[in-house]
């Protein structure tokens, strides 16, 4: 892992909320992290913590309202995106940051051919002619191994598996040679074979192109296998925050020994499933203090007063918990 | 739509006769519409008062009008008036309706209500009698019924392109589009219209029914195509002050207008029910 001096991304207190007829929903409440050239971060958490609304505020594209950026600043390549005009995003837009998504099956426009896809993506950024066009959506698809490529172009996303769906989103989203790309829970829907697959095909494009990555998941072991650091989310913030040795090995958020707690293993003789006691707060009435705390086995008194903020473990290692120290493996 | 697709649709859509029927009639108007001029036996504006009202015969299949003229001439050259009239003034609707409803489903919020009240409003008049009431004030004419009758009808397709819009708007692969930096435009038109344009065709077929129906309606009334062109309206209006002298003069163009109408809603309910999947074997 290569770090520069100033990072590719730099996100500070990001906040995010939505303004809906039931009350305000903070989906991201101060959120700071920031993403090297070259680098892989990976945003995990549970379902609904705010790690896709985070990386959608990265590219504007909260839908507004019921959404709003509330507060903070995005600098990518030393410039704030939350202070260019609407027609300077769109360059910025799959040119400089681009994204994929969860679901392959309904990411691509089924009444498009995949090369159209990609050729447009190309259009849109670098106007080459047509031809020139399709010759470098061939190069992307053969690029991201989809085999015979010169004919695959003209398949439709329904003639695909959702493998080769997810590839070709891939190629779309790489074709202007982005310098961040936001993956959004890439390979959720696809089985475990693929999974392996489509992990190594982005980790390798991804040193090829010495592109950042910011890869957003709720699986561990993705995490695992391919990020360089890790921010872990909770209810809208970041509780942990460092490079993947130390959040597996030595962990400072009693949130991140439970998640990490709840994988399954395979020699594990129990027949129960860890799981993290208690439930998700609303995100409407989070608890005060601390938002873990209802949940947390290392809860004191003091956990419910107010919202720590992030310590300082070492140099690059962040903890939300006012106990980090006895945490806690 | 890409051919497998095409071949289902197509294995379902042969299954309902009516369907098949009605658009092999659709066709055959059509030919006739497009060749009236090569197998016209007279000229259809050509009187002759020796020979009026005659009963159908070899010599006038359909008989003759009160001035001569050769009513079966003078219905080919209808049919011309009528389907363009249909067409062009579904186009119209077309355009305004997917361009209103489009925008208003995109884009929510004010420009949809805006668009959608509008459209409220423009519900609320009988429809027929603000035509008519147009037409008067314009001054009768081919042109102007079409115009009139497409910016009278374009409220349903923008209800429902809008209601497309609403949830495809919110699918990924739009999501997917934004964040490539596609522009709204292109959006709109290129990437979320195709995917509605199914529903759209389907009620397109049966307006282009109202539509004919519509002059139909307004030609009788002298609102319409004005005489001596020839429309099954007009052909019509001047065979009433005869019906009971000559029968061919009213039953003919009336048989023409019920059975070009009814062939185009059996087509667009056999298009909406093979393209639905929902309604897919209810038959």
């Amino acid at each position: 892992m290569v770090i520069m001096k100033t990072p590719l991304l730099d996100v500070r207190s990001l906040s995010t909320h939505f303004f809906t007829e039931d009350g305000v929903v903070k989906a991201v409440e101060d959120v700071s992290f920031e993403i090297f050239e070259g680098e892989i971060l990976s945003l995990v958490g549970e379902s609904g913590c705010g790690k896709s609304v985070t990386g959608l505020s990265l590219l504007r594209l909260i839908p507004t309202p019921p959404g709003k950026i509330a507060s903070g600043e995005i600098f990518f390549d030393g410039r704030n995106l939350l202070k260019l005009e609407e027609k300077e995003m769109e360059k910025v837009r799959g040119n400089d940051i681009s994204m994929i998504f969860q679901e392959p099956m309904t990411s691509l426009n089924p009444v498009f051919t995949i090369g159209d896809q990609i050729m447009e993506a190309i259009q849109l950024h670098q106007n080459p002619d047509k031809k020139e066009a399709r010759k470098k959506a061939i190069e992307m698809l053969d690029r991201v191994k989809i085999p015979s490529p010169e004919a695959r172009i003209d398949s439709y996303p329904h003639q695909l598996s959702g493998g080769m769906r997810q590839r070709a989103m891939i190629a779309m989203a790489l074709s202007c040679q982005p310098k961040l790309l936001i993956a959004d829970e890439p390979t959720t829907a696809l089985d475990v074979t693929i999974q392996a697959q489509v992990l190594r095909l982005m980790r390798e494009i991804q040193r090829e192109m010495r592109m950042a990555v910011m890869l957003i998941t709720h699986d561990l072991g993705v995490v695992a296998e391919i990020a360089d650091r890790v921010a872990v989310m909770y209810a809208g913030r970041i509780v942990e925050y460092g490079p993947i040795e130390t959040i597996f090995g030595e962990m400072r958020h009693p949130y991140t020994r439970g998640l990490l707690e709840s994988i399954p293993q395979l020699e594990d003789k129990r027949k129960r499933l860890n799981a993290i006691p208690g439930q998700v707060p609303n995100p409407m009435d989070l608890p005060m203090g601390c938002k873990f705390h209802p949940r947390c086995y290392l809860m004191i008194e003091d956990c419910k007063k107010e919202e720590p903020p992030l310590f300082q473990v070492n140099d690059n290692h962040f903890s939300r918990c006012i106990r980090w120290k006895v945490c806690c493996y | 739509m890409e051919q497998g697709q095409l071949k289902s649709f197509w294995r379902y859509f042969k299954r309902n006769r009516l369907a098949v029927g009605g658009m092999a009639i659709i066709l055959v108007v059509f030919f006739i519409a497009g060749t009236a001029s090569l197998i016209a036996p007279y000229d259809p504006g050509k009187t002759d008062v020796s020979k009026k009202l005659k009963s159908p015969s070899p010599e006038h299949f359909l008989g003759t009008d009160q001035l001569g003229r050769d009513v079966f001439s003078r219905m080919l050259y209808g049919s011309r008036i009528s389907l363009s009239v249909g067409f062009v003034a579904v186009a119209i609707s077309l355009v305004i309706g997917v361009f209103v409803g489009a925008v208003a489903g995109y884009y929510g919020r004010w420009a949809e209500t805006i668009l959608m009240r509008f459209v409220d409003i423009m519900l609320c008049f009988p429809s027929f009698f603000l035509i008519l009431t147009v037409v008067a004030l314009l001054g009768p004419s081919m042109m102007n019924v079409m115009v009139v009758i497409g910016i009278t009808s374009w409220m349903g397709t923008s209800r429902f392109v809008r209601a497309e819009f609403l949830s495809l708007r919110e699918r990924d692969f739009v999501h997917a589009a934004r964040a490539l930096g596609v522009k709204d435009r292109r959006i709109i038109f290129r990437h979320i219209l195709p995917n509605a344009l199914a529903p759209v065709f389907v009620a397109a077929t049966l307006d282009v029914a109202t539509a004919v129906l519509v002059e139909a309606g307004l030609s009788f009334l002298g609102f319409g195509v004005q005489p001596p062109a020839p429309s099954w309206g007009n052909i019509l209006t001047e065979g009433r002050t005869y019906i009971f002298d000559a029968w061919w003069l009213t039953v003919f163009p009336g048989l023409a207008i019920l059975i070009t109408v009814l062939s185009f809603n059996l087509l667009g309910e056999g298009l909406r029910d093979a393209l639905d999947p929902r309604l897919r074997g209810r038959r």
